[in-house]
């Protein structure tokens, strides 16, 4: 009995990490825009932007590294935007994020109907795809080892840009810059920080990962095209951001939380279980709100909230006296 | 040389024109760009989206105004969302989650519609049926909404991302309904409830045009009235201009953000009883289409003026029938519609600029200090 509950959770965890692998890409880049003060409500529109702009690509080229590329450029052009209507036009940071998610997915889906051969869609088109990659010997550990070591290069490359964006933002010299920009925009001008620039260049920066978040949802997670690919992933991520306290290492731990509820979700469905099919689609939804609400209220009792001080708000230079 | 942005006191309004007009321009002309790209003329889809969206002269002089009621129709469930998203936004409170309030105003109407007669609270009369149903649906609205006004409140959660989140849940709520709770056992196997009894159905006015849109006027109106008007309208000003003033003017804030909540998602609740007791006659698939999404984009357009909504929301219920025609007339994607939306928001956010800040060419020398 103990063995099949252990065998059970591993491979809850398993697809734990595969639904998971897209919620952090797309977690760290917001990450990366947050601490340096702009708020991008735009990350869902950037993910299902990348996830079929990279399907496209790939699909046509052949190549997969070729969609890897084309959708993270393209998460990163829809951050551009946001970036040149918030920072250089000082125009509302949540209205522009919100402008970035209703254009990304009405792009999105007039793109998916044309994109395919000769203008026909690209639904039902079946393209190259990441595969899972057996490390050997490590992939043969009891359990753990299908979970850490049976992966996509995708999700392997987390295990490196994690701690490294981590290191980088908490150690590092820029890293400071970055969270100076962030927490006290008029200190870091003082500093000699460009923080107009910087703030451009974490913007896009978190636009590319969120581009590569929709790049792994339509080249591995669900292979393919579909309107509903992100599934609100993108808001998901949102608020992931403030689930991790802005700390990357932390948006794995509610990643793999966030996709373990799909696994247990998919597990149910295929067990056949008396639950409808809908309330197991309700969870992770419901499970966004209820972490929220437990995460918000600890902070407050704390004093602390995680959010860097200059966070949504427009800097503008002549105001300094 | 520099470029210095100063803010500007005040805009005339001539220069809030072509500002307004030029950032319109500028997104039908990006439309056209991204049609040009995946090998679309666009003149022609331009042409033809205006055609489905109003119709030809022609056709008018015959007495056919197909389009145009068309166009009403989809501008109902629009103007009373929008308007429900104006009032909360005017208060600065984002909810986003207007599709979510509208699908369960539907289903609440659609639960009276469907069984009330068991409980013997049918009337003869449709008017008071309908008005029973308005009141459910409203309430359905009011309370999906109240629930992350609440979680605000109580515990200071992120209201765009539970508004947001609510709209998945009420969106699979209503799938799970009408595709199995509901279903019509009689629906040859069609997903869908049992069509609506005649007499809870709003009356029509001209084709498939129904007195919603005397509901959605009306609704305008009352707003445009409360807002401007009464006191509690102007707690709502000014929590959206300057929320320290309210605390200090001893505005209850929290208080305004649950009313204002329950108001808003009543309103968007409204829209959807609307929508299936004046078009669909049964909770079925094709109710969640983006109105209350493409709301925040018309609301903010109108800079939640509710009068500004009512035309606004015309215009674009029209570039969604238009893309609705193009779909079908030249099998182009009716999205079109969405990206033209979208990308006129952005450019009249980015256009914006001009009306709030003066830019002046000056000297290098007066930023020798910085």
């Amino acid at each position: 009995m103990q063995t099949v509950d252990i065998a059970f959770w591993a491979s809850v965890l398993s697809i734990a990490m595969a639904a998971g692998t897209s919620l952090v890409y797309a977690t760290v880049g917001e990450i990366f825009a947050e601490k340096s003060g702009v708020l991008n409500l735009g990350v869902e529109g950037m993910m299902i932007m990348g996830a079929v702009s990279g399907f496209a690509a790939a699909y046509h080229s052949g190549n997969i590294l070729a969609g890897v590329v084309t959708g993270s450029m393209v998460g990163g052009l829809m951050a551009l935007i946001h970036c040149f209507v918030t920072i250089t036009l000082l125009a509302d940071q949540v209205v522009s994020g919100l402008a970035i998610t209703l254009l990304g997915g009405g792009l999105a889906s007039f793109l998916g109907q044309r994109l395919g051969v000769d203008g026909t869609p690209l639904v039902g088109l079946i393209g190259p795809r990441l595969l899972q990659i057996r490390i050997p010997y490590l992939s043969d550990i009891a359990y753990i080892g299908d979970v850490l070591f049976n992966r996509d290069i995708m999700t392997y490359s987390l295990y490196i840009v994690v701690p490294l964006v981590a290191f980088y933002i908490r150690r590092t010299r820029p890293g400071l810059f970055l969270r100076a920009v962030g927490e006290n925009p008029q200190a870091a001008d003082v500093m000699g920080v460009d923080v107009v620039k910087c703030r451009y260049f974490y913007t896009v920066i978190g636009g590319v990962f969120a581009g590569l978040g929709g790049v792994h949802l339509s080249l591995s997670y669900t292979p393919g095209w579909t309107e509903s690919i992100t599934g609100g992933r993108g808001w998901i991520a949102v608020a992931l951001v403030i689930f991790a306290t802005w700390d990357p290492i932390r948006s794995v731990v509610g990643a793999l939380l966030f996709g373990g509820v799909n696994a247990i979700q998919f597990r149910m469905q295929a067990i056949g279980t008396n639950v409808p099919a809908a309330l197991l689609n309700m969870l992770p939804y419901l499970l966004t709100i209820v972490v929220l609400v437990i995460i918000t209220y600890f902070e407050g009792l704390r004093k602390k909230v995680g959010a860097p001080d200059a966070l949504g708000l427009p800097y503008i230079r002549e105001e300094r006296v | 040389m520099k470029i210095s942005v100063e803010p500007r006191i005040e805009a005339s309004s001539g220069l809030r024109f072509v500002v307004m007009s030029t950032s319109i321009l500028c997104a039908f002309m990006f439309g056209g760009l991204i049609m040009g790209i995946v090998g679309v003329d666009p003149v022609d889809t331009y042409v033809a989206m205006l055609e489905g969206a109003i119709g030809r002269p022609e056709y008018w002089s015959q007495g056919q105004f197909y389009s145009i009621t068309e166009t009403l129709v989809k501008a109902i469930p629009l103007m009373i969302t929008s308007i429900a998203v104006g009032v909360a936004f005017k208060m600065l409170f984002w909810n986003i989650g207007a599709e979510g309030q509208l699908v369960v105003g539907a289903i609440a109407g659609s639960g009276v519609a469907l069984f009330a007669k068991d409980y013997g609270l049918q009337s003869p009369y449709a008017g008071i049926n309908v008005i029973l149903m308005c009141l459910a649906g409203i309430m359905g609205g009011g309370l999906w909404a109240l629930i992350p006004a609440f979680l605000k409140t109580r515990f200071k959660v992120n209201e765009i991302i539970t508004t947001l989140m609510f709209n998945y849940v009420a969106i699979l709520w209503y799938q799970y309904l009408f595709n199995v709770v509901w279903k019509d056992p009689e629906g040859m196997g069609f997903p869908g409830t049992a069509k609506f009894d005649g007499v809870w159905i709003l009356g029509r006015i001209s084709g498939r045009l129904h007195w919603g849109l005397g509901i959605a006027l009306f609704s305008g109106l009352l707003v445009w009235i409360i807002l401007d008007k009464s006191k509690w309208g102007y707690e709502i000003r000014v929590i959206g201009q300057n929320i320290k003033a309210a605390v200090y003017g001893g505005i209850d804030v929290n208080g305004n953000v649950l009313k204002v909540m329950l108001f808003s998602g009543g309103l968007a609740g409204l829209a959807g009883t609307v929508e299936v007791s004046g078009v669909s006659y049964s909770l079925q698939e094709g109710l969640s289409v983006g109105y209350g999404y493409t709301a925040i984009i018309v609301s903010w357009l109108s800079r939640l003026n509710p009068i500004a909504i009512m035309i606004v929301s015309v215009v674009f219920a029209g570039i969604m029938v238009g893309g609705d025609q193009i779909q079908m007339t030249m099998g182009l994607p009716s999205s079109v519609a969405y990206v033209l939306q979208g990308a006129m928001l952005f450019f009249v956010l980015g256009g914006d600029f001009f009306v709030r800040y003066r830019m002046t060419l000056t000297k290098g020398q007066r930023h020798a200090d910085s």
